[in-house]
């Protein structure tokens, strides 16, 4: 341990549920001496290694790199989606954000579409049936043209990289009041409209994937801009202007 | 045994387009018939299972993640190599097959490696196509840059999220065909055995991580695209969920392992800070361009850094020793990641290191940031920067970063030929699970080439091969083979419920990874190996006698999925110590003190060791056997390599 961390005391208010039809509850652990300068889910680890030696049941939570990227991790804390700490994942966030003797509330995301499976672990498999719906190329494994043959002028590669950095958390859906999924749709329709290898099916899927993000039971967009600011990436609501303009373009043109 | 790797005769420079019409075809109206388990989704596995069903092939595909875009390959930094030569600095196949031959210190198979540099062009092509937003110039067209010390330019790039970009690349191509119905993909979902019938690798046993269900899959075909195993060492770069059991699994059912003790150390990773810790943090080779790495020379000054009475600007120039600088004047801080490391460890050995634990040195961009200016800099590493940040606290703009080395990649695995078909007949390994080619030291922005390399271009010929040469009797999972099977793995996973001890899962993996870093780590001796070895078998008993695993086998359980990881963590880690105690040898990561020359450097033993060790499994209280598979190299003639 650095030698200017600091310990805490802290009470944990944490949601357990054993299954998606189960009634949830929240739940009240005392943490002592959690260093400043571990992470918030090395101090889950703490308390489920202090669980598990008194023989009971580990809290469920989502988490796999821990380094930011891989979108696994989740977690309302204190009521907001990843903590206090802006642009950070919960996997990032470490104990210095919180001071001693604080009370912390930890619950999942809340969200129909993202139905609990235990405790702090959701399922997000809307997730990929949007993306299945047609955030893609179609393109062949071997048919690839040189990838010099097509130019894409740095700007819109830029924005198209920009929009692409999403790691499909599901903070943009915790944090909306009408839990949409317009951040995380209009990212990939957006990334791959400004490219010129996604034009050919670019009607298509801005109407796919829409739709199928209806279907999945995720609310509207009505402007609150709460993903934004929930989101690690930082994916602008631009994304979200274009995704409707994409939609309103389609839903003119459309053969269907 | 002596092992053939299956080379064709040939020319090396059409070896492959000759093998690619050499090889068997299956008709397109018949490879619905057949089926590919393809386990893993990272870039090996999403890559091969999208492939795989494009042709035709019905495809079921296994990740333990919640999603297949969460593989560890989205981790992956830095970029990914390719001998395009769009820069016109003099790259081509040619330079690509033998940096990545030199750089694996001479110990990979150079066929394969071959045919990486060579299909490493298409892979940049097929990306691009998928919408992976690479870095690109003004002009429109793609970047290049110079990446871990090389001469040429030959690596592309998506800021520092290259490694996410081309996931999500193959993971869109493998969502388009879940939606077309060609995959059937299964989320949650762990493999924990191979089933093998009549000698063929012919299924799998599943246990589903949600209900604790243990199901039975069977297929024509099985690929391994499981990932690395650093993870041995507790504390690593992986993810957490990283592990060795599906490809030890197979191991157990008679596929070779490898090499299992070439690892890579990456010199510049965040610090350990403490007992809680639960992984490492790697920070961008790409630092090492501008950031000078040093400790003070005297020992007062390392003392009052500790105590926090002197911070490292009251260190004047004089009194700082930039090692790398001063031993390796030509590369200075560009030395490749294995001679970084150690250097790192040298000085820190010699109690130079510059935290409380003694296991730090100084990156430091105060130079680089007077020469270039605070926005340059900012433009380079600003992600970086406030990522150190974010974990530390400290500001690398203000302060150095402090770093030491850890394990990031595994070039041992699963032994596998040309046509990537381990020893098993019908089972394939795939990307980082496998042994095959990058020899004993991975070169950066090499992992993804490999890993992309394997699935959309290696795996879909020669598993067309294998289905079209032979003939597949159709199995079932009501076989007795399968029965056989689930129940040895229901049987394991009571066992582990059974034992009630006192130490827990972690307890007993952080002691393991403790021996692993310490004796099977940057620096190897036959002392410290042979009490590894002996150590790790201990710690086996005790963990079978003295583990605690909650809950139940048939419900979410957290606590057991960790035991069976670590359960076979601990065989391979004995495993990795005597495959280091019988390479009487340096090379690339492998360090063998007793093997290094005057200038401390690994000192390879060719006449004896210019060989593969592939390992049989023969019971875990038994020993293993050690096969060989000799080594040629026609074309890349072995040096001793020097950075000085």
């Amino acid at each position: 341990m650095s030698s200017n961390g600091k310990l805490l005391k802290l009470t944990l208010k944490i949601w357990r549920q054993k299954s998606r039809s189960e009634k949830g509850f929240i739940e009240t652990h005392e943490m002592e001496g959690i260093s400043t300068e571990i992470s918030f889910l090395e101090m889950l680890d703490t308390l489920n290694d202090q669980l598990e030696r008194s023989g009971k049941a580990p809290v469920v939570f989502d988490h796999d790199c821990r380094e930011g990227i891989c979108g696994m991790c989740s977690l309302y804390i204190n009521g907001q989606p990843h903590g206090p700490a802006k642009a950070t994942t919960t996997c990032q966030l470490h104990m210095r954000e919180f001071s001693d003797g604080e009370t912390i509330f930890i619950e999942p995301w809340r969200s129909a579409a993202f139905p609990v499976v235990r405790d702090l672990r959701v399922d997000r498999s809307s997730f990929d049936r949007i993306i299945q719906s047609g955030g893609y190329t179609s393109i062949k494994t071997g048919s690839a043209p040189d990838a010099h043959a097509i130019p894409v002028p740095k700007e819109n590669a830029d924005l198209a990289m920009d929009a692409a950095t999403c790691i499909g958390c599901g903070a943009c859906v915790a944090a909306c009041k009408n839990a949409s999924a317009s951040l995380f749709t209009s990212a990939k329709v957006s990334q791959l409209a400004l490219l010129p290898q996604g034009q050919v099916e670019r009607t298509e899927r801005a109407l796919n994937m829409v739709a199928q993000m209806d279907e999945e039971g995720f609310g509207h967009c009505t402007n609150e801009s709460e993903c934004e600011a929930a989101c690690p990436k930082e994916i602008s609501v631009e994304n979200i202007a274009r995704m409707n303009r994409e939609y309103l373009r389609a839903s003119a043109i459309s053969r269907k | 045994m002596k092992l053939n790797g299956n080379v064709p005769e040939g020319d090396l420079k059409t070896l492959w387009e000759q093998h690619k019409f050499n090889m068997k075809l299956v008709n397109p109206a018949n490879r619905r018939k057949f089926k590919a388990i393809v386990v893993g989704s990272g870039l090996a596995g999403s890559s091969a299972a999208a492939s795989l069903a494009e042709m035709g092939y019905n495809v079921d595909c296994f990740c333990i993640q919640d999603s297949p875009r969460r593989a560890h390959s989205i981790a992956a930094q830095g970029g990914i190599n390719s001998s395009k030569s769009y820069p016109n600095d003099g790259d081509s196949v040619h330079r690509l097959f033998y940096d990545t031959v030199k750089g694996g210190d001479y110990r990979a198979r150079e066929a394969n490696v071959h045919r990486l540099a060579e299909v490493s062009g298409n892979i940049i092509n097929q990306c691009v196509a998928q919408g992976v937003p690479f870095a690109r110039e003004y002009s429109g067209y793609l970047a290049n840059r110079s990446f871990g010390g090389a001469q040429v330019s030959r690596t592309f790039y998506a800021k520092g999220q290259t490694g996410q970009q081309l996931l999500l690349g193959a993971y869109s191509a493998l969502s388009r065909q879940i939606k077309s119905g060609q995959v059937t993909m299964h989320t949650r979902t762990e493999m924990l055995d191979l089933v093998m019938v009549d000698g063929k690798a012919k299924g799998i046993i599943t246990r589903n991580l949600h209900s604790g269900s243990i199901d039975r899959h069977a297929a024509d075909v099985v690929l391994l695209c499981t990932g690395g195993y650093g993870n041995v060492f507790f504390l690593s770069t992986n993810a957490m969920g990283s592990n060795v059991t599906a490809a030890w699994r197979a191991h157990k059912r008679g596929a070779y392992f490898a090499n299992p003790c070439y690892t890579q150390i990456h010199p510049t990773c965040i610090p350990v800070h403490g007992e809680n810790q639960s992984k490492l943090t790697l920070m961008s080779e790409s630092l090492r361009n501008d950031g000078r790495v040093w400790v003070p020379r005297k020992k007062e000054d390392v003392e009052a850094i500790r105590k926090g009475t002197k911070t490292a600007k009251d260190i004047a120039d004089a009194d700082r020793y930039y090692y790398l600088e001063e031993r390796y004047p030509a590369f200075g801080n560009l030395v490749p990641r294995d001679v970084a490391s150690r250097g790192a460890k040298l000085e820190c050995d010699n109690g130079l290191g510059v935290n409380e634990t003694g296991e730090a040195v100084f990156l430091d961009f105060s130079a680089a940031i007077e020469r270039d200016g605070y926005e340059a800099i900012k433009a380079r590493y600003g992600n970086l920067f406030d990522m150190y940040q974010c974990i530390t606290a400290d500001s690398p703009y203000d302060v150095p970063m402090k770093i030491y080395p850890a394990i990031h990649y595994t070039m041992g695995g699963l032994w596998v030929d040309y046509n990537l078909m381990s020893n098993l007949e019908g089972l394939f390994v795939l990307g980082e699970a496998n042994f095959s080619d990058h020899g004993a030291n991975r070169l950066g922005a090499s992992a993804l080439m490999q890993g992309l390399s394997d699935g959309y271009f290696v795996a879909p010929y020669t598993v067309s091969n294998y289905l079209g040469s032979n003939k597949q009797e159709k199995v079932s999972t009501d076989m007795p083979e399968f029965e056989a099977a689930e129940k040895a793995v229901k049987e394991t996973n009571q066992k582990l419920l059974d034992i009630n001890g006192k130490q827990s899962v972690d307890d007993i993996h952080k002691r393991l990874g403790k021996m692993m870093w310490e004796y099977c780590g940057m620096a190897r001796n036959k002392a410290g190996l042979e009490k590894l070895v002996k150590d790790t078998s201990e710690l086996r008993k005790e963990f079978w006698s003295d583990v605690s695993v909650v809950g139940e086998n048939a419900d979410l359980n957290i606590t057991l999925e960790k035991a069976g990881r670590v359960a076979d963590f601990l065989e391979l880690g004995e495993l990795m110590g005597r495959d280091a105690l019988a390479r009487e040898e340096s090379c690339g990561g492998h360090f063998r003190e007793e093997s290094q020359t005057e200038d401390n450097e690994a000192k390879r033993d060719d006449e004896n060791f210019q060989h593969v060790a592939a390992w049989e499994f023969k019971g875990a209280d038994n020993e293993p056997e050690r096969h060989i598979e000799e080594l040629e190299f026609k074309h890349c003639i072995p040096s001793q390599r020097s950075y000085k």
